[in-house]
């Protein structure tokens, strides 16, 4: 195998431009009355704070233009809600829910 | 307030409806392969419901509740008609995973699959060495055939899952499995121990490894799991003969999963067909929802109440649910009784021992999945 063909790791950064992959679908689910997050084999329910998030990946928002978003939003310091955005997007981009 | 949103990654089976359906859509398939999950008496062509009736099932199914269909066989892409299920699936907001052999696949039918709204495909691997793998198969040429068709999934930029049913025939190649996940480019390998079942159950000895095949086999996906952070994610599906707890079968009886077969019937569990005494109703005669709500083979098992000793008073019987109900059955001839899997069942010891005595002794012959009246053993 061509070692330089290996895929690698997404990193997420204050400049990713994090998105959903077109296998993955956030959709709300009438029966339950929730969002839902439809991928490969598996179901995943975002809380409240992972949806804020989520429906500002569009592509085109940078995750430090996501966290200065949501913190209008939270009362929190935004160096923080900066981090735990990251936090979240690294996990789900690990779990391929992200891509960036 | 804290931003650290960790997402519930638990199955929302506690809901009331269920998530998945698992559309048996035939049990047709080039492939003979001595594990398969179909029972042992295979439904044939002629019954298989109509692509009317399937795209009827799919709006119960949605309107029910299910998020994820999977279709599957047999080979699902033995319908002609796939294309129609596929795009009444995306019609309805079904996310829709095709799990298949890829063998009998074009890259023009494939092309047509995703232009229909496909949104996943679940290619199954015997091996990663071709002629160890289309002898498990008994298809020849059928493992280059698949890395092609995985290949044409990646270049339609269709997400793709690699699944590896591992068993003392090819567990050695475990490894090389994983490389071959990361060279295709798939997001999702399943590395799943066979599950003794049906034809598995019948092939057992051919295919129990032993106990320190599995430990091992436990370490290297989690060093590879490590190791491949955010480029391949690995589900692993260990074998219950050496475990101490049992696995939450289908996240519990009834709860998340609903299964119709090439024929219509409506099962709790793909396998359940093995369990004597249960009736399966039909999709002809009854509606998804009566059937998922009410039906005598759904209500037999779900929750705790038909539960006994040492289920009934367990800590853990809302979490595993008693383990598998087919597997008791099979195991201990009472469907009611623990998995014998749970080391607090009188069964467990036998069942291990089972485990280890045909792991030690050398492989028989495979018994190939055929229908019943051209079976031979192979």
């Amino acid at each position: 195998m061509n070692k330089g063909s290996e895929p690698e790791r997404l990193l997420i950064g204050v400049d990713s431009l994090p998105a959903l992959p077109r296998h993955i679908k956030l959709r709300h689910d009438p029966t339950r009355n929730r969002w839902m997050i439809l991928a490969p084999e598996r179901v995943l329910m975002p809380d409240p704070i992972a949806l804020d998030i989520l429906q500002l990946c569009d592509g085109q928002r940078s995750v430090a233009a996501i966290a200065a978003a949501l913190a209008g939003q939270y009362a929190a310091p935004e160096e923080r809600i900066l981090r735990d955005v990251t936090n979240l997007l690294q996990d789900l981009a690990d779990k391929g829910v992200i891509t960036a | 307030m804290s931003v650290a949103a960790e997402l519930d990654t638990q199955p929302a089976t506690a809901l009331g409806a269920p998530l998945g359906l698992l559309a048996e859509l035939t049990h047709r398939c080039p492939l003979q392969c001595p594990y398969c999950s179909n029972p042992l008496n295979l439904e044939r062509a002629h019954d298989e419901l109509s692509t009317e009736v399937w795209c009827e099932v799919l709006a119960q199914a949605a309107e029910l509740g299910v998020l994820q269909l999977h279709l599957s066989g047999g080979e699902p892409t033995v319908r002609r008609d796939l294309t129609q299920i596929i795009a009444r699936a995306a019609s309805l907001g079904l996310y829709s995973n095709l799990i298949t052999a890829g063998v009998l696949l074009t890259r023009e039918r494939l092309e047509e699959l995703a232009a229909c709204g496909l949104d996943h495909v679940q290619i199954s691997v015997q091996d990663s060495d071709a002629a160890n793998a289309d002898r498990i198969a008994h298809y020849a040429g059928g493992h280059r055939k698949k890395l092609e068709v995985a290949r044409w999934t990646k270049a339609l930029d269709l997400p793709l899952t690699l699944n590896a049913p591992i068993h003392r025939q090819n567990i050695a190649n475990l490894p090389a499995i994983i490389a071959l996940a990361v060279e295709l480019g798939a997001q999702r390998l399943e590395v799943a121990h066979v599950q003794y079942y049906g034809w598995a159950l019948k092939n057992r000895q051919a295919l129990m490894p032993t106990r320190e095949q599995v430990l091992a086999s436990a370490e290297l996906i989690a060093e590879a799991r490590t190791k491949l952070r955010g480029v391949l994610v690995i589900d692993f599906v260990v074998p219950d003969y050496y475990a101490r707890r049992p696995k939450p079968c289908m996240g519990g009886w009834g709860r998340g999963i609903i299964t119709v077969t090439p024929s219509g019937r409506v099962l709790p569990c793909h396998a359940a067909q093995t369990i004597d005494g249960l009736e399966f109703d039909n999709v002809r005669d009854r509606s998804l929802r009566e059937i998922w709500s009410k039906s005598a083979a759904f209500q037999a098992f779900r929750g705790t109440t038909w539960m006994r000793e040492p289920c009934r008073s367990c800590e853990f019987r809302g979490l595993d649910w008693g383990g598998c109900r087919c597997q008791a059955f099979a195991f201990t001839g009472s469907a009611t009784n623990a998995d014998p899997a749970c080391d607090k069942s009188g069964f467990h010891a036998a069942f291990t021992d089972v485990a280890r005595s045909e792991a030690g002794r050398p492989a028989a012959a495979f018994t190939y999945r055929r229908p019943r009246s051209d079976r031979r053993v192979g």
